[in-house]
């Protein structure tokens, strides 16, 4: 790393304070005083370690230093009483921790400089106080912005704001998050023309595409870019493959196998950070760990369910270097600085090259050193998903995903609070909307749907107009209807609807053979899926913080759990990876796969497994699609190998069964997996297809996204869980707050109705729009799968067997272990209602 | 059909139905959630809290306006299908006092021609406590006929042929390891709770506590509304929420 101390930008005291340390200012941060100096928003791209975030602060520092200097006496000097830097980061954790951080030089260096943080969890009576006197430098969250824009009071906060810096900008851009700061961007930069943005972000694979979120785009046609600064990476991260003597398992996600190996490797190496996919998984990992600790070494473990008080622990403790190992989800994924970790260990498959990096990243925060790294793949597939991943981070590799595109539900929820400041004129905001990189594609006629959708709903049957809550002045501005509802707006604010929550509350058993009503008080877990909890029925046993808990009852807004006397739980809760997989690494799979030449960096007992499906079946193909064909017991297996993901197999899996049980091929269900999907159906598939009644080429006929994915989703679940988000978000349905749970479960307008009613009555309304995109883009995967289907036309090879192929293996024994889609509901409740009737007549 | 009814020489076969006896007095349950008390050529439904959605609006919460319209085209079908001498409307048949004032013309024009040429009781719920306006039938608190008595709200303890809405009643069963909720009929017997008729009502789970002092526990049965048939189902085989 070659540093360049720059005297002329540099004030004296910040020189001393970089001797004193024996630093010197790198390369990058003096790059971005430089850039700021000058009045340009910039993009600073660097890996984990390289004083990325004191980079983003030090120009504000010396604007703020420098002003001070001018005009003794008066702090804020000339620059009227509003905030001067806004930093935003993602997570309200990472605001709080990067505070700290600043504080430090601040004090050293003697700055008249003040730092307040604003989040959820700020008292009332200091967001009021800051208001009177704001602070020099706020670090805050996008939905604390969207609150301070919607009122008068925080408008004039935020009047002058001279920087915004916008930490981990590559996280906060994949998500409806992204678009509520987006928006609120650009109200700033109406508030204050010359504000400088400074994004902060880790390698992408699209730079531009965050300097152009940058960016206010107002040239129409041209991409408007941010100055870019960009640090190379340190030194290449050592990653290794775990080279186990034990077998790979063919299927599953537990990683077991790998066991005895992981907790060697913990007990070799000073800090460890053990990262799975899924919340199931690290409890899982967890248990098991325990297990086998025979040195009881301090093993913690660290999820986004958990209780925050029993998080905040692990984290101290981290801190304060006693643990030597966490177990730990996505929720250590970002910046928090955990001090010195020795050694990465990732169960299971990356998905992403990307995500893969970051974490690694996290290894070292000192750049300089390599990080160290420990791939463990749960199964077979993920042996090979891991071999692409490592290639893809020693040719520096990304796979982030593209930009997205603005949400209309997000739109809806900024207008009602531009509203709330003030009287808007539609033409105006709608030019400010543009303007930002993420809605640029916004056209007029929708924006004006957004609006009718706040001010009455947007229905076609304009029965509510005098119940408007906002209303067209004779000026030709909108304003809010009353002062009630920038109160409502208030309490609505935010993008993230959570699924809805219990709290695991631990009680003594029933089954103790009590006959007292069950104990209350007893010690809260932390929260799970509502959901989840109504697949059990008292006495199942599940896994959660790290023990085995068996379901008691649900009472009000808790799950009663007791603890387990059983050795393994009843109900596995793996609900696969969070992630799909990403088209880079699929692509690197199907590459290795396809070629036998590569096979020499695979473990034996892989490399074996494909030379069996080469001598049985034949290789899928890079470009084109693999379908087998094959009977097992008295049923028919349709197995094809797309490597897109299970999201998009899945969408794909439930067309294919409509279009089968057309054709009469009687399809009885599917399951997919990341790489593959089977279906099962009752008529000889290879027969239909030997005799032409049945053509491949035309089952996957790009056509499938039309007619026969409209149908599937009128009454699709998921469509239904989209919908809920997305009128939570747009303020169609009200959020649920502490203290109403009690009763929400009841008496709430269930958003599934409303869906019902919309889809039949205006199948063109805004939020079924919303909603649309939404799945479209994400639990569907529609874009991949449309993707697929253009990339094997006239490419597809079918093999028909007589058994079963060694690739089909894994997604065979997903059976059972993943949800089994394609059965009617009717023809359930018939069966259990006709087993009653069995009964009776037994 | 209606070329049928107006020719006014036949009457139709009512639609399939499941019998049972509701103390002592035999009703049938249509999947579409009504009641038929064939003896007497009345239907039962409940709950159409109608104009709910403008009620929300009022306060600021604009869900769809065609909860109306919805529930008022399915009414139509089921009276069509039986063409009942009389109905019985159990109460919350509006989802506040003044829903029925709110009442668009055109849906107070559709709701007079399914009143015509039949008798027509509005029993009051505890969401419409009054009368409505501006619309045919008879207003009353609650009726006796023969064996039954109509109310909104079920009363305490044990009550024989008693027939009644006001809770929603649904219910869940699991099997395959999913779990199917649906609004449906309840009853020990003695005492019928129908399900809500209306198009934007949720349900309540019949194992909730509120059904403790309605129903004796586990004592019961659950007739779930299915697409063309209706899933009988004794209390023992139904889940909680």
């Amino acid at each position: 790393m070659t540093a360049t101390p720059d005297p002329t930008c540099l004030p004296d005291c910040f020189r001393a304070w970089f001797k004193a340390r024996g630093w010197t200012p790198r390369a990058h941060q003096v790059a971005l005083i430089e850039q700021l100096a000058q009045g340009a928003s910039t993009l600073l791209i660097a890996p984990t370690g390289a004083g990325k975030t004191l980079a983003g602060f030090l120009p504000s520092l010396i604007e703020l230093s420098d002003m001070s200097r001018r005009k003794p006496g008066a702090a804020r000097g000339d620059r009227g009483q509003g905030v001067h830097t806004l930093y935003i980061s993602p997570l309200k954790a990472l605001a709080v921790d990067i505070a700290r951080n600043l504080e430090a030089p601040v004090a050293e260096m003697g700055l008249p400089v003040r730092i307040e943080t604003r989040t959820g969890d700020t008292p009332t009576h200091k967001r009021q106080r800051q208001k009177l006197v704001p602070p020099d430098i706020l670090l805050t969250t996008p939905e604390q912005i969207a609150l301070l824009l919607s009122d008068p009071g925080g408008m004039a906060m935020l009047a002058d704001v001279r920087t915004v810096i916008l930490d981990e900008l590559h996280a906060l851009v994949t998500s409806k998050r992204g678009d509520l700061l987006a928006l609120g961007l650009a109200r700033l930069r109406q508030l204050s023309p010359k504000v400088r943005m400074v994004g902060l972000s880790a390698t992408v694979a699209e730079p531009d595409d965050l300097r152009a979120f940058l960016m206010a785009q107002i040239e129409p046609g041209k991409r408007r870019l941010s100055e870019m600064v960009s640090v190379k990476g340190g030194a290449a991260p050592d990653i290794a493959i775990l080279d186990s003597a034990e077998r790979v398992p063919w299927s599953g996600h537990s990683a077991r196998y790998a066991l005895a190996d992981i907790y060697s490797l913990i007990k070799a190496h000073g800090v460890t950070l053990v990262f799975v996919n899924t919340r199931s998984q690290a409890e899982m990992v967890f248990q098991d760990l325990w297990k086998i600790n025979e040195d009881t070494l301090p093993i913690a473990l660290h999820h986004g369910s958990l209780d925050v008080g029993q998080r905040r622990k692990v984290e101290a403790a981290m801190a304060s270097g006693q643990l030597k190992a966490i177990v730990a989800t996505s929720s250590l994924d970002m910046g928090i600085d955990w001090g010195d970790v020795d050694l990465v260990i990732n169960i299971g498959a990356p998905k992403g090259a990307s995500r893969l990096a970051q974490r690694i990243g996290r290894a070292n925060h000192r750049m300089d050193e390599p990080s160290k790294a420990v791939l463990v793949p749960a199964n077979r597939f993920e042996v090979l998903e891991c071999r692409a991943a490592l290639e893809a981070s020693l040719c520096g590799g990304q796979d982030t995903p593209p930009l997205r595109k603005g949400a209309l539900d997000v739109l809806a929820q900024h207008v009602l609070g531009v509203a709330c400041a003030a009287p808007f004129d539609a033409d105006a905001l709608f030019n400010e909307i543009r303007a930002c990189e993420t809605y640029r594609h916004l056209d007029r006629s929708t924006f004006d749907k957004v609006i009718a959708f706040v001010a009455t709903g947007g229905y076609a049957l304009k029965s509510y107009d005098r119940y408007a809550k906002l209303k067209l002045g004779p000026d030709g501005l909108w304003r809010i209807a009353n002062p009630k509802i920038a109160q409502q707006y208030r309490l609505n604010v935010g993008t993230i609807v959570e699924a809805p929550m219990l709290k695991v509350r631990m009680v003594r058993s029933k089954a103790e053979g009590r006959k007292t009503p069950l104990g209350r008080g007893g010690r809260v877990l932390g929260e799970i899926e509502e959901w989840f909890v109504e697949q059990l029925t008292p006495g199942d046993t599940f896994l959660f913080a790290g023990e085995i808990l068996r379901f008691e009852t649900i009472l009000e807004n808790e799950a009663y759990v007791s603890r387990a006397r059983a050795t393994s739980p009843m109900i596995p809760s793996y609900q696969g990876g969070k992630f799909p997989l990403s088209t880079y690494l699929a692509d690197g799979v199907r590459r290795l796969i396809a070629d036998p030449k590569q096979w020499s960096q695979l473990p034996g007992q892989v490399r074996d497994w494909l030379e069996l499906q080469r001598v049985k079946s034949v290789l899928p193909r890079r470009d084109g699609m693999l379908v087998e064909t094959f009977p097992r017991s008295d049923k028919h297996y349709l197995v094809c190998y797309p490597f897109e993901g299970r999201l998009a197999h899945q969408t794909l899996g439930m067309l294919l069964t409509r279009r089968l049980e057309r054709l009469g091929a009687k399809p009885m269900g599917f399951v997919a997996n990341d790489y593959a999907l089977s279906i099962w159906c009752l008529s000889d598939l290879s027969l239909l297809i030997d005799t032409g009644r049945l053509s491949l080429d035309a089952l996957f006929e790009e056509d499938i996204l039309g007619d026969d994915l409209d149908a599937w989703l009128a009454d699709s679940s998921l469509m239904k869980r989209t919908f809920r988000t997305c009128a939570v978000i747009a303020g169609l349905i009200e959020r649920r707050h502490p203290g109403q749970e009690k009763n929400g479960r009841q008496i709430t307008v269930s958003s599934d109705l409303i869906y019902d009613v919309l889809r039949q009555h205006e199948p063109d309304h805004i939020l079924l729009t919303a909603t649309w995109n939404d799945a479209a883009e994400g639990l569907l995967d529609i874009s991949r799968l449309g993707e697929l289907l253009a990339r094997i036309r006239g490419r597809i090879t079918h093999t028909p067997l007589d058994r079963v192929s060694p690739l089909a293996v894994p997604v065979l024994l997903e059976i059972g272990r993943e949800p089994v889609y394609g059965e009617a509901q009717d023809a359930i409740l018939a069966e259990a209602a006709d087993d009653l009737i069995g009964e009776a007549l037994a | 059909m209606t070329a049928l009814r107006n020719a006014g020489q036949f009457r139709r076969v009512a639609p399939v139905c499941h019998d049972i006896a509701v103390g002592g007095t035999q009703l049938g349950l249509h999947d579409s959630g009504v009641a038929w008390w064939a003896e007497e050529q009345t239907l039962v439904v409940a709950d159409l809290h109608l104009e709910k959605g403008s009620s929300y609006a009022r306060r600021g919460v604009m869900l769809p306006p065609y909860d109306t319209a919805a529930t008022l085209e399915r009414l139509a079908m089921v009276i069509d299908a039986f063409d009942p001498a009389r109905v019985i409307a159990l109460g919350d048949s509006f989802h506040d006092a003044e829903g029925s004032d709110r009442l668009p013309a055109p849906y107070r024009a559709f709701l007079t021609t399914l009143q015509l040429n039949r008798e027509w009781i509005w029993v009051t719920g505890n969401h419409d406590p009054v009368a409505p306006v501006r619309l045919c039938g008879e207003c009353v608190d609650e009726m006796t006929l023969g064996d039954l008595t109509f109310r909104h709200e079920p009363q305490s303890g044990p009550q024989s042929g008693e027939v009644c809405g006001h809770l929603h009643p649904a219910a869940k069963v699991r099997r395959y390891g999913r779990s199917i909720r649906r609004p449906c009929f309840a009853t020990d017997g003695n005492r019928l709770v129908l399900p809500a008729f209306g198009a934007l009502t949720g349900g309540l789970n019949v194992m909730d506590s509120a059904f403790a002092s309605v129903f004796p526990p586990r004592r019961f049965s659950a007739f779930m509304l299915g697409a063309d048939r209706l899933y009988p189902f004794t209390a023992a085989k139904l889940i909680a929420d």
